[in-house]
């Protein structure tokens, strides 16, 4: 097979390194372990970080209940004054799902200080890597956040319409699983723009301000269904449903709320999962340049 | 590896399924590391001072070519033990990073184990280990064998085998009971042995190593020198290693190739270099009495007179004529000789290499 070097035999790698089915996934378990241990050891820092994400919803709570106050309509773009307290409070569920908190800042700087070598040396995939820790960043935060968001759900259940049907909480689900790797793919993409800038925070801060504005996390994305975009029959709601950001936070409450279903759902699900895939490549892609780059330039 | 995979599980866990070959990857001349004319230039943008240059450097900027490494090559064998030694700035660690994959080089070609490094094959990257400074594979705020568990399945290491190898190594730096500390409660150099630990559990065979003994207190330095001894003997590990630190050289290495300027400017045994470098000998004198310089002026430099003490320097073509002279003409208490301090020649060689040239 090969003419080993005349060195003792006693030493032959080959024995170390194992074969086993499924190695990979195996590899990524115990990394999504080992960082759920490395979150738990933040614990108290997550529990006020976490009470302090209630904080917003309550100023939009009262901006709406000014803005029904000052009008004499019941509805404003087919959402009532309880329409909308209770899409606010799932735009937090699917803002639970889809922030990415530290992921885009976090990347780049690895790349500015050098820790991201490790992952050149070692046969261990960053991408994977970054998906294991924030999945564990994500169930540590729901660990925590499940009995507050629980206590203001039951506060406000009036708020809310009846529970919709099993078709529909399947479809919220699945929203919400596709909403988190969106955004985890649209932020580590983000962030591995470092490899080519220097600093990326300018770049962040304006992606969140568009974020903030086509999520739906300022406004349900539906009341554009009014605004003109200037092409004939296409509403600015129309043009940003083809955008990845109002499934980062819209789209899932919309579902639960019953705004889309049907045949709408499904193209918007399948509008989803395309920019999940297109992301995900993306994000292979920026690494793959990226350390091509890296390995050119500096390292 | 293909990065862009068409398959959707490829691109969440690209190795799910890992191709091996099992070429063993040595050259037929069975060099484990063979260089051939490696360069690396960089490109660096000068930064002009003063608030108006600063403006107008937003719009012209200023950049020349910086050769980190230039046209090197040498071959090591399995088994050797090779220190790189040269100033700040050489080119050590480029070279490093260079075999170890982390850049790709400007020009030349590079085979580690049988791969181009910088390609990053996993089968490669399972087979050596690289260890630099104070960036740390553990986790900072886990107990290292959190880390030691994830190399584990990062590597791929069989438990049992796992399990040997680690005790062996624990035992051999006594640190045991620091493993279940988390490591940012360390000291420097109980993290620093936790970081070798981590490097060699998967057995590497080539192992690289930035500055092994920076900032290590003595019976650290000591402790580590005598752990790479023993793990390079037991197992026949290739070591290439920078340092700053002529004890690690005396301690470690049988081969020294001196870098200055992204040159090789000597490549051979500790001995020779000191051979080729030293052309004076110490010689130390516990004499009865204070001498005047004068009286001793004529068997060589004199360096240093401090009472009956006297500390010589004499050529060394002249050592075995010159020595009987004292001995016949002084009333010698003591006398010692001794090659000159091994930082003493390599500061020497390290001033007197040619100097750099950088292409504007």
């Amino acid at each position: 097979m090969n003419s080993a070097a005349p060195g003792p035999p006693a030493f032959m790698p080959s024995n170390a390194t194992i074969r086993r089915p499924f190695a990979g996934l195996r590899t990524w378990c115990t990394m999504l372990a080992i960082c759920l241990e490395e979150r738990l050891a933040y614990r108290g820092d997550f529990i006020i970080g976490t009470l302090m994400r209630f904080l917003p919803i309550v100023t939009q709570v009262f901006l709406w209940t000014a803005v029904f106050n000052a009008t004499s309509r019941a509805d404003i773009a087919g959402y009532s004054r309880n329409d909308i307290v209770a899409y606010y409070l799932l735009t937090m569920v699917t803002r639970a799902f889809s922030s990415m908190p530290g992921l885009s800042g976090g990347i780049a700087r690895s790349v500015r200080d050098g820790s991201v070598k490790k992952y050149l040396v070692q046969p261990v995939d960053y991408v994977s890597y970054l998906l294991a820790a924030r999945i564990a960043h994500k169930l540590v935060y729901y660990l925590v956040a499940t009995a507050p968001f629980a206590a203001i759900f039951w506060l406000c259940r009036g708020y809310f319409p009846p529970l919709p049907d099993a078709g529909t909480i399947a479809a919220f689900l699945l929203s919400l699983v596709l909403s988190f790797l969106l955004g985890f793919f649209m932020e580590a993409t983000l962030g591995m723009l470092g490899f080519w800038f220097l600093e990326v925070s300018s770049i962040i801060f304006a992606y969140m301000l568009v974020q903030y504005l086509l999520s739906g996390h300022m406004f349900p994305i539906d009341m554009l269904v009014g605004v003109s975009t200037g092409i004939e029959g296409v509403t600015a709601a129309d043009l940003v449903r083809w955008l990845p950001f109002e499934y980062t936070a819209y789209f899932p409450a919309a579902v639960w709320l019953g705004k889309i279903r049907g045949a709408d759902l499904a193209r918007d699900l399948a509008i989803e999962a395309t920019w999940v895939v297109v992301m995900a490549v993306a994000c292979r892609l920026a690494w793959w340049r990226g350390t091509r780059r890296y390995s050119a330039f500096g390292g | 590896m293909a990065p862009v995979t068409s398959c959707w599980i490829a691109i969440v866990f690209p190795y799910t399924s890992t191709m091996h070959n099992s070429n063993r990857g040595n050259s037929a001349d069975g060099s484990v590391i063979s260089v051939e004319s490696l360069a690396k230039e960089y490109r660096v943008q000068d930064k002009p001072e003063g608030l108006l240059a600063s403006v107008t450097g937003l719009f012209h900027r200023k950049s020349r070519l910086v050769e980190a490494l230039k046209d090197v090559s040498l071959s090591i064998g399995r088994g050797e033990f090779v220190a790189l030694l040269g100033p700040n700035g050489a080119g050590k660690t480029t070279f490093l990073k260079l075999l170890s994959g982390i850049i790709t080089p400007t020009r030349g070609t590079a085979r580690v184990l049988g791969h181009v490094p910088w390609e990053r094959a996993d089968d490669f990257r399972r087979r050596f280990a690289l260890v630099m400074g104070q960036r740390n594979q553990l986790w900072w705020d886990l107990p290292a064998s959190e880390s030691f568990r994830l190399h584990k399945e990062i590597y791929r290491i069989e438990p049992a085998r796992f399990k040997r190898t680690l005790d062996e190594l624990v035992d051999l730096l006594g640190v045991r009971t620091l493993m279940l500390q988390p490591v940012r409660e360390l000291s420097l150099g109980e993290r620093m042995k936790l970081e070798l630990i981590a490097a060699l559990l998967h057995e590497p065979e080539v192992l690289f190593l930035d500055e092994p003994t920076i900032g290590l207190d003595v019976v650290a330095q000591h402790t580590i020198h005598q752990f790479l001894q023993a793990v390079q003997a037991q197992r026949q590990v290739t070591v290439v290693l920078t340092t700053h630190y002529m004890k690690d050289v005396a301690a470690l290495c049988d081969r020294v190739v001196v870098i200055t300027h992204g040159s090789i400017l000597h490549d051979g045994p500790l001995a020779e270099i000191v051979d080729r470098f030293t052309t004076h000998k110490v010689v130390t004198l516990d004499l009865d009495d204070t001498p005047a310089p004068d009286r001793i002026e004529r068997f060589g430099f004199p360096y240093e007179i401090r009472g009956p003490r006297v500390t010589l320097r004499i050529d060394r073509t002249r050592i075995a004529d010159v020595l009987p002279e004292i001995l016949r003409s002084e009333s010698v208490r003591d006398i010692s000789v001794e090659d000159v301090p091994l930082e003493e020649i390599v500061a020497k060689l390290f001033r007197e290499a040619p100097a750099a040239e950088t292409t504007a």
